[in-house]
């Protein structure tokens, strides 16, 4: 038995090929949306220690590094979201006899269902 | 018209001569029909006939063929030189895989997985061959068709980065192909399958880069059937949980 050669997997691996890049983003966008949940924490906290912590809360909230933040965040997951939205098809297969129901059936809805769910929290949100 | 000729930078490793391998270059004419496979022939019968590598059908059959063509999986037999024209192109054994000499992998890990996911017709009990055969729809066939077409080349293996950091993965091919059996009518052996393909080096493994179904030549989607297997374990969860007592 020859000795056999083992290639060792550079730590820049992702760099070779743009579906890996691609997977890398699709992956590190979901930092934004955790570091946003933890905001949201730390919105409902404050909300619950009263009008105080809540005022220094959207105090804190109305910095520009608070505005820079959110809109990275918010172009961050709407790319995730689209990511998954997109994979779909790849995970969930309806056939109807020999003919699978096409991709876009299956992405459509979880647009369609994005987009009313925003409209309703925006409405929701601007209710005065 | 004068011949073009293109030059191939071939990985070598001849384990009794050298301990790290090294890339030969050999300047070739060629012509527009031939492959990759053809140069690595014309090298062989006309250059040098120490080089080794496998191959059989040169038909996108055999799926014996699969190396890195310029660093991306390719069956040989179906990766044109003009495509790569003027070059060079770079040959190498597939990734992710031991070296055994030249461009000769070792599959023994993925022939072992290929076993434990049982890729054969299961029945509980087979009926008397006087019975006739298990009768079988369009419609159930279509259901698995598409993954049967696997030939085990494994070009999704090479392009899978979480088979190349965590080798214990079960991987794509071997999952499709569970898969495969899963959803034909016919078969009953999911029960037995479930242990491998559920357990955390199968389809929880699979962080769903998606390569392997971009380099399958045969358009088998590893990574649709991996993801459909982690929807259907996921339900299943849910179900054993809803009703301890299940139905299964």
């Amino acid at each position: 038995m020859s000795e056999l050669y083992r290639r060792p997997v550079a730590n820049t691996w992702w760099l070779k090929n743009p579906n890996y890049r691609f997977f890398m983003y699709r992956e590190l966008t979901a930092v934004f949306v955790l570091a946003f949940l933890l905001v949201f924490l730390w919105f409902l906290s404050s909300l619950a220690r009263g009008p105080e912590a809540y005022n220094v809360f959207l105090q804190r909230l109305s910095s520009p590094w608070s505005f820079l933040f959110h809109t990275v965040a918010l172009i961050a997951a709407c790319f995730h979201s689209s990511t998954w939205f997109n994979l779909t098809p790849k995970a969930v297969v309806v056939r109807r006899g020999e003919e699978k129901l096409p991709d876009a059936f299956l992405i459509a809805p979880n647009y369609v269902g994005w987009l009313t769910i925003s409209v309703i929290i925006f409405l929701i949100a601007t209710w005065s | 018209m004068a011949e073009r000729t293109i030059t191939l930078e071939v990985f070598r490793y001849r384990p009794e001569t050298e301990k790290e391998p090294v890339f030969q270059n050999y300047t070739i004419p060629f012509h527009d029909d031939w492959v990759v496979l053809d140069a690595l022939n014309y090298l062989k019968d006309r250059v040098d006939g120490s080089i080794s590598y496998r191959w059989s059908c040169r038909m996108g059959v055999c799926g014996s063929c699969g190396m890195m063509v310029n660093g991306t999986p390719k069956l040989t037999c179906a990766a044109f030189l003009k495509d790569y024209y003027p070059g060079p192109v770079r040959v190498e054994p597939l990734a992710n895989f031991p070296v055994e000499r030249d461009l000769i992998v070792n599959i023994t890990d993925f022939a072992k997985k290929l076993k434990d996911v049982k890729p054969f017709l299961i029945r509980k009990e087979e009926k008397p061959v006087s019975e006739g055969e298990y009768l079988q729809s369009p419609a159930e066939l279509a259901n698995f068709k598409q993954y049967s077409m696997c030939i085990n080349c494994l070009l999704c293996y090479a392009a899978c980065p979480v088979y190349g950091l965590e080798p214990s993965f079960i991987g794509p091919a071997a999952i499709a192909l569970a898969q495969r059996y899963n959803l034909d009518s016919r078969d009953q052996g999911q029960e037995a399958r479930n242990d491998v393909i559920f357990r955390h080096e199968g389809i929880w493994e699979c962080t769903f880069v998606g390569e392997c179904s971009e380099v399958c030549p045969k358009d088998v989607d590893p990574a649709g059937a991996i993801q459909q297997a982690k929807v259907g374990g996921a339900l299943d969860l849910v179900n054993s949980i809803l009703s301890p007592r299940g139905a299964r």
